[in-house]
């Protein structure tokens, strides 16, 4: 290898320096944090969807060993603001008062009540049966549309209304006149499950106070630490510079830690009570109550359409469940899927509205993919039902219909700026990995014999938006605050490098990509470069990780961080090479004059000169480091082509996923191992919602599916062998070309495996099973409503 | 998922974990594997204040041969159930049945007493030794007895056991040379089974000469589909199986979940019944 030809890092499938760690269990979950004279707190929850409460009485929790303290919300209600929701979609928005602990009233099923504080867990959870609770009940409020009629019981009777907001987005040409003017009008109504995320670690929160100098450390399974920081703030009352925010290692979130939980700051208030140290950790029958759940939407969607399957109009009228409160950016979640329900198709006119209602029922919040995958799926169906009205083939009719790549960028109908895209090129790729026409070759012939195994072909051309967000953009959303990250860099003496994000993973390994993106830079070795994260006293600013953010923003901001680097090292190499700056070569690490190869500094000896600063250019400040706060330009826009079989036993209702084959343009790929570990595990997350989870309430508001026994998350054998590819096209919008991939397999995947359900068993009058699509449904829909003979 | 508060004694033999029960009273359970027992704990839906483990009683685990019946020890975990060459070649259908019992962890804790004391409709055991026609013997104050599987499961999560007995063997007649399967039909491999079939078949000059049945979660305890049994007994082709487990669902009362209801559980029976009695009788 000659000197300069270093293989690049970026697109290396580098093992991730995490793992090590995490697979021998060396690493520091919130729960496993100790400290001395830590208290543990146990949280008593209403059994009840909706109550007044006429008593709380932990006096008697108080008398019994072990424990050392008790409180109700009233108790805790002195200087505690509610719990904040950062996203008013609208002037108007019906926003409730959330305070961290029921002061009067219960309003789901898991609204914590009160708090025990023992000095051990076993001692507080004894506890929790000690304290005496008289509710009122009131009733429950369930249904979305019900909740909305005149007469409705409502969720917060002070605000006189179960509506929270109505959402209006209209483009292009009037729908009315666009709708007369079509010959195919379809409308169809799906559903959107609740469902709730299952991290592999349950939230847990310690807090440490330094009370001689009002100082908290909060440490928190969260994927935001610095919004986290802000918000705890503002809802205690303590001041921002006393508050440190951790976030150790934290096991998986897929959005239901993107939040400010009433435990954390429950956990904040006792700890500033009692000067203690406290811990608190769910468990996951509790977190199936109390931690926001995702989804929860009825869609009623309209298409209109030529005969010769051009797409004139859509509509789009969502019912979306807020659940009994606003939590962070509950309001916001269906509005980031507003702009994508027209998805990578042209079309004359939009329209959308969107009407949050409240319910008595777990708050939801973001759940991986937050609004874009509810519209991708909207849109993904009443193609494919389009297709059938019109007798087409479903990949034909989105071919007529989507973008062509010669037409990038293009400004989609919702207002959205497509920088770049090649959705044939993805199409094709996955058409011939998946044999498209042979297996429906097979399907005709299984058609024709009369097979009692149906097979199904599933379809989703799916794009979406990544990379939140340009600054501007949130404060035309009424998001509250900007969508920009910070990355600095510190050259050590010794030619190590410590990069500083402001992303926080939580099992998407920032620190191995993050280490590749600067490796390349800068020109050192990819084992030189620590990241560091998680912790607002060493990370102290960012924006944190969620929506297919961290390596668009957070990581093109390492990027822009680490050219400035090499800029202040050219200058320190060059005054000691006494060259001009014009006149070096960098390449590899090593600063070179033109024409003389022999006069070279490494950035290592370039860091270490800047270090001991003993012979710098004049007026130039001692060490190399930089620092970058990036706001994007753009969103990002990953897109790709999914296909499935399925086989489904009309005999029993089952559906067996036979093949599934994936092809994403994530653009340029950092790490393709750990792409593809987000693609598995976004298909897999995806397909469960189409075939495994639901969060199921009775009429009277008790969660179901309250443990896992019920609520079933698949395993690895429950799933197929996935087929994954990609193709590259270039995000225009930042210099590393990257579009994200946390969110991509999650939206794509749940349409392709549903449609694929229908499409087996269209040919038998189906056009709709519910998701999830249980064997159960999918007898029912095969037989109607009626007994099997 | 915090216990409440509980004792612990862990017994060398029988006698003493016989006493610890009597003593217990109504209070004490046997910690047999703790695959269930402990999640009901943890969710504080069982309180026992005393937990006799009967893990360390040496001669509870491991199979023998007395004449033609097979002898299970109560102990023996799913794990050792599974790789017995004893209980694969004279009961087939236990080995098969344990073979989709949850995931190796709770293969390797689990107990086939365990299982089949804690009586769950749902478990696959409890319908496989319906079928195997076993017996259940237990060690209690008053001696030894053995209670026929079909008299000891009396209600959901009850059996005959008389809290101060313990289960210490399973007794199964051998059925070598009889065709077996297991067919079970969940969600996700983790899940309770919504309806699973245990099928016995003897077979005789390409008909089958004896059918047995037993149903798993079709009713607050594991059963037997005797309608079904009945009209198996001459069936010579496939047709005719299916036929005779149209009456699989005939006298069961299943209950209703978040993952089917008792309609779709009836149907199952039957569709899954005709595909297990047609994999035992080499049909299918």
């Amino acid at each position: 290898m000659t000197e300069g030809a270093v293989e690049a890092e970026v697109g290396r499938a580098r093992l991730r320096k995490e793992d090590a760690r995490l697979l021998t269990g060396q690493t520091n979950w919130t729960d496993n944090i100790q400290a001395a004279g830590m208290l543990h707190l146990a949280i008593l929850r209403s059994p009840m969807a909706h109550a007044r409460l006429e008593r709380v009485d932990v006096s008697p929790a108080r008398e019994l060993p072990g424990v050392v303290a008790a409180f109700t919300g009233s108790d805790l209600a002195e200087g505690m603001g509610s719990l904040p929701c950062a996203w008013p979609v609208t002037e108007d928005m019906v926003h409730p008062d959330h305070p961290p602990l029921a002061v009067d009233e219960v309003r789901h099923a898991g609204d914590p009540v009160a708090v025990v504080v023992a000095r051990d867990r076993y001692a507080a959870a004894d506890a929790l049966e000690a304290v005496e609770v008289e509710y009122e009940p009131l009733p429950a409020v369930l249904d979305l549309e019900a909740a909305l009629a005149e007469d409705a019981p409502l969720v917060h009777a002070d605000k006189g209304t179960n509506r929270c907001y109505d959402w209006p987005l209209r483009a292009g040409e009037d729908y009315a006149a666009v709708r007369e003017r079509a010959e195919v009008v379809l409308k169809r109504r799906y559903h959107q499950q609740r469902l709730i995320a299952n991290a592999m670690e349950p939230r847990a929160v310690v807090v440490t106070p330094l009370a001689a100098s009002g100082e908290y450390t909060v440490y928190s399974a969260t994927q935001i630490p610095h919004i986290l920081r802000v918000m705890l703030a503002m809802v205690t009352g303590i001041p921002e510079h006393k508050l440190r925010v951790v976030a150790p290692d934290v096991g998986g979130g897929f959005g239901s830690k993107l939040q400010v939980y009433g435990e954390e700051a429950i956990a904040l208030a006792v700890a500033r009570r009692l000067g203690r140290p406290v811990k608190w950790t769910e468990s996951r029958s509790e977190g199936y109550l109390a931690t926001h759940h995702g989804r929860g939407m009825i869609q009623d969607v309209e298409i209109a359409a030529d005969r010769d399957g051009r797409l004139r109009g859509l509509k789009v009228d969502l019912l979306a469940d807020m659940g009994a409160y606003l939590m962070l950016v509950t309001p916001g979640v269906p509005i980031l899927g507003a702009f994508m329900y027209p998805a990578i198709y042209k079309m004359d006119s939009y329209e959308f509205r969107c009407t949050g209602v409240f319910t008595t029922r777990t708050p939801t919040d973001a759940y991986r993919g937050a609004g874009r995958p509810e519209a991708t799926y909207a849109i993904e169906r009443i193609m494919d039902e389009l297709a059938a009205e019109l007798g087409m083939d479903p990949v034909e009719l989105r071919r007529r219909n989507w973008i062509r790549h010669e037409e990038f960028p293009y400004d989609s109908i919702a207002g959205l700026t497509y920088d770049s895209g090649n959705y044939e090129a993805a199409t094709d790729k996955a058409l011939a990995l998946f044999g498209y026409d042979e297996l429906r070759e097979e399907q005709r012939k299984r058609d024709e014999r009369g097979d009692t195994v149906r097979l199904g072909i599933g379809v989703s051309t799916y794009t979406e938006m990544c990379g939140l967000a340009p600054s501007r953009v949130l404060r035309d959303l009424r998001y509250a605050a900007g969508g920009w990250e910070a990355a600095s860099i510190r050259m050590l003496p010794t030619g190590k490098v410590e990069v500083v994000t402001g992303t926080s993973p939580h099992g998407q390994g920032h620190v191995t990509s993050w280490s590749q993106i600067a490796a390349d830079v800068l020109g050192v070795p990819f084992e030189d470069v620590e990241v560091v994260h998680g912790d607002t006293r060493a990370a102290p600013q960012g924006m944190d990780t969620y929506g297919s953010r961290s390596l668009v923003v957070g990581g093109a901001a390492v990027h822009h961080a680490a050219r400035k680097v090499v800029d202040k090292a050219r200058k320190v190499a060059a005054h000691l090479l006494e060259a001009s700056e014009r006149d070096l070569e960098f390449t590899g690490g090593v600063f070179s004059v033109k024409g003389s190869p022999e006069a070279r500094k490494t950035i290592q000896e370039v860091a270490f000169e800047a270090f001991t600063s003993h012979d710098l250019p004049d007026g130039m400040e001692p060490t190399i480091n930089a620092g970058h706060v990036l706001d994007p330009e753009n969103f990002s826009y990953p897109h790709g082509t999914h296909l499935c079989a399925v086989e489904v036993d009309t005999e029993t209702g089952m559906t067996r996923i036979r093949s599934y084959v994936c092809v994403d343009d994530v653009g340029r790929v950092v790490n393709p191992m750990i792409v593809e570990g987000q693609v598995h595990g976004g298909l897999a997350q995806g397909i469960a919602q189409a075939l495994y989870e639901e969060a199921v309430y009775d009429d009277d508001g008790n969660l179901l599916s309250g443990t896992m026994a019920d609520y079933l998350v698949p395993s690895a054998v429950d799933l197929p062998d996935f087929v994954t590819d990609r193709t590259e096209t270039p995000a225009e919008s930042n210099p590393l070309g990257v579009k994200g991939v946390g969110e991509a397999g999650t939206i794509a995947s749940t349409p392709a495996v549903v449609g694929a359900v229908v499409d087996a068993l269209r040919p038998l009058g189906v056009t709709d099973v519910p998701m999830p699509c249980t064997p159960e449904r999918v007898w029912r829909a095969i037989h109607g409503e009626e007994d099997p003979a | 998922m915090i216990p409440p508060a509980f004792d612990y004694v862990r017994p060398h033999t029988v006698e003493e974990a016989v006493r610890a029960l009597a003593d217990g009273g109504e209070d004490a359970k046997v910690l047999a594997g703790g695959q269930s027992l402990l999640p009901l704990m943890r969710l504080r839906m069982a309180f026992p204040q005393l937990l006799v483990d009967t893990g360390r009683i040496p001669g509870l685990r491991g199979s023998r041969m007395e004449g033609d019946t097979l002898v299970v020890g109560a102990m023996t975990t799913h794990h050792g159930v599974l790789h017995d060459a004893l209980v694969r070649r004279h009961a087939g259908l236990l080995a098969a049945a344990t073979a989709t019992v949850a995931d190796p962890a709770v293969r390797h804790r689990g107990t086939l007493g365990g299982s089949l004391a804690h009586a769950d409709p749902a478990a696959d055991l409890p319908a496989v030794i319906l079928a195997l026609e076993g017996e259940l013997v237990a060690v209690g104050p008053r001696g030894r007895r053995t209670i026929p599987a079909r008299e000891f499961f009396t209600d959901y999560l009850e059996t005959a056991l008389a809290p101060d007995e313990l289960l210490v063997e399973v007794r199964l007649p051998s059925t070598d040379g009889w065709g077996f399967h297991y067919e079970k039909f969940q969600r996700v491999a983790q899940a309770y089974a919504i309806v699973g079939v245990a099928a016995l078949v003897r077979r005789d000059n390409g008909s089958i000469a004896e059918a047995r049945v037993g149903l798993t979660n079709m009713g607050s305890t594991p059963l037997r589909a005797p309608a079904a049994e009945e009209a198996l007994a001459g069936a010579g082709d496939a047709a005719a199986v299916k036929r005779a487990a149209g009456e699989a669902a005939e006298g069961t009362r299943p209950s209703r979940d978040t993952s089917a209801s008792p309609e779709y559980r009836a149907h199952l029976a039957r569709v899954l019944t005709g595909r297990a009695v047609l994999a035992a009788a080499g049909m299918g």
